[in-house]
């Protein structure tokens, strides 16, 4: 049996970045929220049988997707994993067209194509949800690289999961981004958990991300995952410093999921006071208590909450009323002129 | 006037005739700008593009068609180079799992104009692990265009429709045809994705071949022709995705026989497609089996006794090729 100590104490922020304001601190909460609420809607709707398939939840994890988008703008570039839903939404894509997609609806952001695992919204900078560990961060490497070349200070977010640390993809992704002084900011969701085994015990190195970035010449950062303040000041430092030229990040976010790995995996492998040390570590009360510890008026961050609740409720009733694809649709888009023709 | 040039010059003439025309277009790879590649295929584009559009990348395979995907994705148009075809076994997640997929799982939400060009095949003396036809592991996933071209002017013409095509595209280019001489027209050669030739004309059998397997397939029609008075149609396929199928079946309508010439071993190669459609669709104008000639079902030797033994040789098309008209 696996055994994983608790998160090491993060280093802190940089003591230069300017505090979160209030606006922010308001922003990030939303996003807590609607991610928070849109994950525990998918996992009713997935164990009714309506999200078919796989499912791969955020649900404790949703303070890093909240802390990097903030950072980023529009016209920036996110790459997701199959664990995307939070990463897709907290760049504005609408919550009715991802539920949509979930449910395989033909009003899904793939029209039912991609699925969970492959949400996309190329309008929104969201490059697309890729579901070989690893697989996305050359392609990532790819998109930051073309804004290199094309001049246009784009930055780009690639997240991914601890387990993805020891592929070889990742090794040579950060090598690549690193010799070409790329604009991409790689971010580690270390949840301690790679599928079902403790990455402690498949891993070379305590800290699986930020210990390998140092040996590609970046900066060792590691930072809370729940906290999204401490992730938006990373956040922030990476990206802005991408887009001025100055080469790649790499931010390991040390965090927990409250499930298990996809669909009804209940996690019990990891044990029980891991999982009760990280749940009283829950992103969203615990942001919550300081904001309210701060002034900020409860009836504010109740309003944030039913906001979310009604986008969620919204969402899915457009989800489930949604038509299912036309037949036709299975057979466009293999090639650029809509078809999928082989021979003539 | 026409310029006679070699397939290797062809290949550098090819990138440079699309840099030129577009500034999009970009080439990254492994030995490929300081030193020219490998196969001194790609000499002389570092100096005439510079080294932000032509570029040297570590021995990465994923990262290098990863890079290629992502910049295709974001308004770019990248030329990756594989240095050997045997080398996209390390990669092959990107080629078959990502950049084949991706425009279908987004519902053509994005655009993937890249082209992955390739050294394929034997007859170098190379041995098993950098000999092997792979066009046909490209082939069988859909969202990949294929092809390999057997001569100079259509590698140009046929590698300008692919870097221009929206689609990604694998180029292979057969490694033992780089010294091989061909003559080009002048000025902007442009040809089309989808199109096989008929490269010599014939009335009693139809065989089809691909890339070095094209010159061995002419060389034995001449001999059928001389040695047994059998009147062969040689067909160059150029693209196995989209395949010309229009071409070959008419052929093979008008001579009732078909062989095809292929370099990959011998269990799903793309003759066996070629075969199986002309078997649905053409049967009943068929006066003999369907025939394949390939490789044996094993890893190429390196010797090159042994390994001109089993790649299809002018000899073995000639045989075979008279027993099924015999």
């Amino acid at each position: 049996m696996a055994t994983t100590t608790p998160a090491a104490a993060p280093a802190a922020p940089a003591t230069d970045t300017p505090p979160v304001d209030r606006d922010t601190q308001l922003a990030l909460y939303r996003q807590l929220q609607r991610l928070r609420l849109f994950e525990e809607r998918a996992y009713k709707l997935f164990m009714e049988g309506l999200v078919k398939g796989t499912s791969h939840l955020s649900l404790g994890m949703e303070a890093i997707a909240a802390g990097v988008a903030e950072a980023m703008r529009e016209g920036d570039y996110t790459f997701a994993t199959y664990r995307g839903h939070a990463h897709t939404l907290s760049r504005g894509v609408p919550m009715e067209g991802v539920m949509a997609e979930l449910l395989g609806r033909a009003n899904g952001v793939c029209g039912g194509k991609g699925g969970s695992m492959h949400l996309t919204s190329v309008e929104h900078g969201v490059m697309g949800s890729y579901a070989i560990i690893g697989a996305h961060l050359p392609i990532a490497t790819g998109a930051a690289w073309s804004s290199q070349l094309r001049g246009t200070e784009q930055v780009t977010a690639c997240f991914f999961g601890d387990g993805a640390t020891n592929i070889g993809a990742f090794h040579e992704a950060l090598n690549f981004a690193k010799i070409w002084d790329l604009p991409v900011v790689f971010v580690c969701e270390n949840n301690l958990w790679m599928e079902y085994t403790a990455i402690a015990d498949v891993t070379a190195v305590e800290h699986p991300a930020a210990d390998r970035a140092a040996s590609y010449g970046m900066e060792r950062i590691i930072v809370d995952g729940n906290d999204p303040e401490a992730v938006h000041l990373e956040a922030v430092r990476a990206v802005d410093k991408a887009r001025a030229g100055g080469g790649p990040s790499m931010i390991e976010a040390l965090t927990y999921r409250h499930g298990g790995h996809s669909r009804a995996d209940p996690g019990d492998y990891r044990p029980k006071e891991e999982v009760e040390a990280w749940l009283a570590k829950d992103p969203v009360p615990m942001y919550r208590q300081r904001l309210l510890d701060q002034g900020v008026d409860a009836a504010e961050l109740d309003a944030i909450e039913a906001q979310a609740q009604e986008a969620v409720d919204v969402a899915t009733e457009a989800a489930r009323n949604g038509p299912v694809p036309d037949i036709d649709s299975a057979f466009t888009d293999v090639w650029a002129d809509g078809g999928s023709s082989w021979r003539n | 006037m026409a310029e006679l040039i070699t397939y290797r010059e062809a290949v550098s003439r090819a990138i440079a005739q699309e840099m030129r025309r577009d500034e999009s277009v970009v080439f990254l790879g492994e030995d490929v700008a300081a030193a020219g590649g490998v196969f001194k295929a790609t000499k002389g584009l570092l100096d005439e593009f510079g080294g932000v559009r032509v570029r040297d990348t570590p021995i990465s395979e994923e990262a290098i068609l990863g890079a290629a995907m992502g910049a295709a994705m974001t308004g770019m148009r990248p030329i990756a180079e594989i240095m050997f075809s045997d080398f996209l076994a390390t990669c092959w997640d990107i080629v078959a799992v990502e950049i084949a997929k991706t425009r279908y799982m987004t519902a053509g939400q994005t655009n993937l104009p890249l082209v992955i060009r390739t050294a394929n095949g034997g007859g170098l003396r190379f041995g098993a692990q950098h000999s092997q036809a792979v066009e046909n592991w490209a082939m069988m996933i859909p969202g990949l265009k294929v092809v390999a071209p057997s001569n100079p002017a259509d590698l140009i013409g046929l590698f300008a429709a692919a870097v221009r095509s929206d689609d990604p595209v694998m180029f292979f280019e057969q490694k033992s045809l780089y010294p091989t001489k061909g003559e080009i027209p002048d000025g902007e050669i442009v040809d089309e994705l989808g199109t096989a030739k008929v490269v010599r004309t014939g009335d009693d059998v139809t065989v089809v071949a691909l890339a070095s397997m094209v010159p061995r397939a002419v060389d034995a029609a001449e001999r059928l022709q001389s040695e047994h008075g059998i009147s062969a149609e040689v067909i160059d396929v150029r693209s196995l995705v989209p395949l010309d199928t229009r071409t070959i079946l008419s052929s093979v309508s008008r001579t009732s026989r078909l062989a095809t010439v292929e370099e990959n071993p011998r269990l799903c190669g793309w003759g066996a497609e070629v075969v199986s459609i002309a078997g649905e669709e053409c049967f009943w104008d068929l006066d003999a089996p369907l025939t394949r000639i390939t490789t044996p079902h094993i890893p190429l030797p390196s010797s090159d006794s042994l390994e001109d033994e089993v790649l299809p040789s002018v000899q073995r098309i000639v045989e075979t090729v008279a027993k099924m008209t015999g």
